[in-house]
């Protein structure tokens, strides 16, 4: 015999998990980047193996390239760090190196442990570009095609699966457009 | 090897996890004995597993290991050793591991010390713990591997945030885990009571004891945390309603009204259904906290680094556990029956009562702490539910509680008469209140809260004491009397006087706290609450693996010296992350603090926190007691008895 | 009546009591001391309350921290990247706070529209970005290639 009365935690319960599931699908991570779809911001940079030398983006027009934000003290970025090993090798995009709020000495360090596979790394000790650029954490990719807008955001480290399904078919697909 | 190896003892545990569930209970419903003497062994094992994948774990810490992405993480090697081992539960990976041991802990324990307990309801309680454990470990081993390789490996780790470098978040997660996760043992019992469809009031003497020493760890968990908060946060602040906060203040409400629904059902056989919900609930309020601070739901410190799919687990898991043991609960509750009356003045309603206040006061909790989840997720905006929401609440319902505890010590069972007790109560409430005045008078101002909050708690310590007398087992105060008298009496007139004093500290360090954001300069001197704090200088200064000032400030009361304070700002120099370490000047009735803000101008002036805070420390010298009273009480002789 | 009605008569009673005062409480303690959150934008849109708490919270702007050198008062703008307000707060900031770091405050607007600060939130992650203040960075409509 089931009395009503001793559902009623039941039923209490069930509201109480519709709830968290909903809560739950609110992904704070799928925040959407506002520079999507925009020129990407305009910088000048010293280079990391050289200071004296700044770069600009101006200076890719007419290609398409990825920006990493990256930094020393990013555990992350040491993870997804081999896929842009990887991405170098089949030489089909220039991969810019954005090292975020870190010291020279540190980021060189860390490249020569772990590779080189950007075309050129550029400091922003002060993280003032970026906050250009709405960074919210670091490691960040964006990707900008040959007019120099940005197309995509990746928030997040880079995993193989991502690499194979979203990075190198869209690098392809910017390098098809006019 | 060692990372390969805690992982496959983590596993080991897992398959242990699975045949402690499953044998058991098949045992106890086919009546197998082999399967039923099975659960004990296997408890153990389960336990030898878990210690072995946390040793390691510390293990990999003390060494340095940053081929593990989670050492690399939360470590470093200039970071000193003691730093290194609490490091293992400073995260999130690392904390869920602690977790589960504390539950081979638990499970270990039950296994020892329930000899009396009929091997088939110790057989049915294993198996309810053990299906929580492989919740647990197939959570770490599926989204939170603490043992997961990184490759290369870095150099250097990331060092712990250095919030965390501190000796009371050494020992607050596992006081508060052990707490939580103690909370299963009654949980366990009720289910197992269940299962059997047994439910008498020998579950629940069987599970008194368990369930006052998971209180007792809860109420020191949650005490050291809100210690640190108070000296390592640098806001001087001693409770905030942060949902993490409310995450594990919630269980020790429900924990405080099982405690005494237990009385009820086991010393009259009242309220079971009742007590058996209440067992549901502060477990389940265990794991829906763990669910809120694990999976980002709510706004956290940790947000960023939580993950939607670690969420999901939870949150199936908790559908499982909950919802099946509520389901469970729907379908046998309703053959209990509760045979013994009472009537509507005597002790079973007084605990009642007790009981209700308490729920209410969780559910107002719960409500505040999930309303922007509901607006959100119906979004209608951004809210946050602040704490003066929390205090307009609680306090209203906090009041009438304590008033009662008062009036429940003397209430008989079953049925009592108010004229027996009027005189009694009616003049010792007219002497709380002439010393609650008194007290509120020696204060420099006199405020109506300050009034209720002092006589509140004289009220209670003077019905203590009566009531502990009047329960002595010979007629004067002698030696005798005193062992004779059980420890349960002891336990359970201590810990209410906790509250007493909890009460005053809470009461008088809220309405007299005084607090000044002030720009001196060398030399300079500021006055607070009768305190002359003179900032004499600030110098530079190197640690293991920080740097930063240290402040010197003298500070004196009518030209009489009192405390030399040196407060600092470091800079941890691999998160470059700084942090204020106050300096604070403690004492029984007052705490001086200063805490350091940013250099200002060019003539070495310095922004300085300055607090003067009466009767702080009384909060939690009430935790410390009321704690001790818990363990009093757990450890009584008449719980180790068969019958 | 039968004692067994009656107690259970009783005890309800008390139960519907509490739980309405809880109510009533928890009613009123909800209409004074919910916050909402608005972006610099909404508040310049004249979406805020006046004369009531309300917490707002963006980036801090670059080069906007001025702080006196007499006493604690600061002043800073922040910005949802497409309007900035400026902020008042007499007090020590957090040790976190610093330019170009994700912030919430609380406080009032006074009556010559500036936001007077009683409470300055910084986490304890200088990567951490609060939600809210992520989710209402410039919104506009963009469109992911990947869905």
């Amino acid at each position: 015999m089931l009395k009503i009365k001793f559902l009623l935690p039941l039923i209490a319960f069930v509201l109480l998990v519709a709830l968290l599931a909903a809560g739950l699908s609110n992904d704070p991570r799928k925040v959407p980047s506002p520079l999507v779809g925009k020129p990407a911001p305009y910088f000048e940079l010293p280079r990391l193996d050289d200071p004296s030398v700044k770069f600009n983006p101006q200076m890719l027009k007419g290609k398409v390239w990825l920006l990493n934000i990256w930094a020393s003290w990013c555990v992350a970025c040491r993870a997804e760090h081999p896929m842009f090993n990887q991405l170098a090798k089949q030489n089909i995009v220039d991969i810019v190196g954005f090292n975020y709020k870190d010291t020279n000495a540190e980021a060189k360090a860390w490249l020569r442990q772990l590779g080189n596979p950007y075309s050129v790394v550029v400091t922003d000790q002060k993280g003032l570009v970026g906050f250009d650029y709405g960074v919210y954490g670091v490691p960040e990719t964006f990707f900008i095609d040959k007019k120099g807008i940005i197309r995509y955001k990746h928030i997040g480290p880079i995993s193989y699966k991502d690499l194979n399904e979203i990075v190198i078919p869209l690098i392809k697909e910017l390098r098809a457009e006019k | 090897m060692i990372p390969e190896f805690g992982q496959f003892a983590l596993i080991m545990a897992l398959i242990v996890a699975v045949l402690q569930t499953t044998l058991p209970l098949v045992g106890a419903a086919k009546n197998i004995p082999a399967w039923i003497s099975v659960a004990r062994p296997l408890a153990q094992a389960q336990f030898l597993a878990l210690s072995v994948s946390f040793g390691c774990l510390v293990y990999i810490f003390i060494q340095n290991d940053f081929s593990v992405l989670y050492a690399a993480n939360n470590s470093n090697t200039r970071l000193p050793l003691e730093f290194r081992i609490s490091a293992v539960w400073g995260a999130h990976e690392g904390s869920l591991l602690l977790w589960a041991l504390s539950l081979g802990v638990w499970t270990s324990a039950v296994a020892i010390f329930s000899k009396k307990v009929p091997d088939v309801m110790i057989a049915r309680v294993l198996s309810v713990m053990g299906f929580i454990s492989i919740g647990f470990i197939l959570f770490i081993l599926v989204t939170s591997n603490p043992f997961e390789r990184i490759f290369p490996a870095p150099l250097e780790g990331r060092d712990l945030n250095p919030l965390l470098q501190d000796f009371g978040l050494i020992i607050h997660p596992p006081m508060l885990y052990m707490g939580y996760v103690g909370l299963s043992v009654a949980f366990a019992f009720a289910i197992a009571a269940m299962l059997a469809g047994k439910l008498d009031a020998a579950w629940a003497r069987w599970s008194r004891p368990w369930t006052s020493i998971a209180w007792v760890f809860l109420t020191l968990g949650i005490s050291l945390g809100s210690w640190w908060a108070y000296y390592e946060l640098g806001w001087g602040g001693w409770w905030f309603w942060d949902p993490v906060e409310n995450a594990s203040f919630m269980p020790w409400l429900v924990a405080t009204a099982l405690i005494h629904s237990l009385a009820v059902t086991e010393k009259r056989g009242s309220l079971k259904a009742w007590t058996v919900l209440l067992a549901i609930f502060a477990f389940s309020l265990s794991l829906l906290g763990a669910f809120l601070v694990r999976s980002g739901v709510l706004t956290s410190v940790h947000s960023f680094a939580s993950d939607p799919g670690r969420g999901l687990f939870i949150l199936i898991f908790l559908v499982l556990v909950v919802g099946g043991s509520l389901a469970l609960y729907a379908w046998r509750a309703s053959a209990i029956k509760s045979n013994t009356r009472f009537s509507w003045f005597s002790k079973e309603t007084a605990l009642l009562l007790n009981n209700i206040l308490l729920v209410v006061a969780t559910a107002t909790i719960l409500l505040g702490t999930l309303y922007p989840l509901v607006i959100d997720a119906l979004n209608l905006g951004k809210i946050s539910v602040g704490p003066p929401y929390f205090n307009s609440v609680f306090i209203p319902i906090m009041v009438p509680l304590v008033a009662l505890m008062g009036i429940g010590v003397f209430v008989r069972w079953k049925q009592d008469s108010i004229h027996r007790l009027k005189k009694h109560l009616l003049a010792y409430l007219a002497i709380s209140l002439v010393l609650g005045t008194l007290s509120t008078m020696a204060m420099p101002t006199f405020t109506l809260g300050a009034m209720i909050g002092t006589t509140l708690a004289w009220w209670v310590v003077l019905n203590m004491g009566s009531s502990f007398k009047q329960r002595f087992k010979t007629k004067a105060i002698s030696w005798d009397g005193l062992k004779k008298t059980p420890r349960a009496i002891y336990g359970m007139h201590i810990a209410h006087i906790g509250i007493a004093v909890f009460t005053v500290g809470v009461t008088l360090t809220s309405i007299y706290s005084t607090e000044k954001d002030v720009l001196l300069i060398p030399g300079e001197s500021y006055s607070l609450a009768g305190y002359d704090f003179k900032f004499i200088d600030s110098k530079r200064i190197i640690g293991p693996n920080y740097e930063g000032e240290r402040a010197h400030v003298i500070v004196s009361k009518d030209g009489v010296v009192i405390a030399d304070m040196e407060p600092e700002k470091r800079i941890y120099t691999v998160q470059r992350s700084p942090m204020t370490e106050a300096a604070i000047d403690a004492g029984l009735f007052r705490d001086l603090f200063v805490a350091m803000g940013e250099p200002r101008g060019d003539k070495g002036g310095w922004a300085l926190r300055l607090y003067h805070k009466p009767f702080i420390r009384w909060i939690w010298l009430g935790t410390l007691i009321m704690g001790f009273g818990g363990l009093l009480a757990a450890t009584d002789k008449r719980y180790r008895k068969a019958k | 009546m039968h004692p067994l009605r009656k107690r259970r008569l009783i005890l309800i009673i008390i139960m519907i009591i509490g739980v309405a005062t809880a109510t009533g409480f928890a009613l009123t303690a909800f209409n004074q001391n919910l916050m909402f959150f608005f972006s610099p934008s909404d508040v310049q849109a004249g979406k805020a309350p006046e004369n009531r708490l309300f917490r707002m919270g963006g980036i801090v702007v670059d080069g906007s921290v001025k702080r006196s050198d007499t006493n604690t008062d600061v002043w800073f703008d922040i910005t949802d990247n497409e309007k900035a307000m400026t902020v008042k707060y007499s007090g020590i900031l957090p040790d976190l706070f610093r330019e170009g770091q994700g912030i919430i405050t609380k406080g009032k607007l006074n009556a010559k529209g500036e936001f007077i600060a009683e409470e300055v939130l910084a986490k304890h992650d200088e990567n951490y970005m609060p939600p809210e203040v992520a989710a209402t960075m410039k919104k506009k409509p963009t469109e992911y290639i990947k869905e």
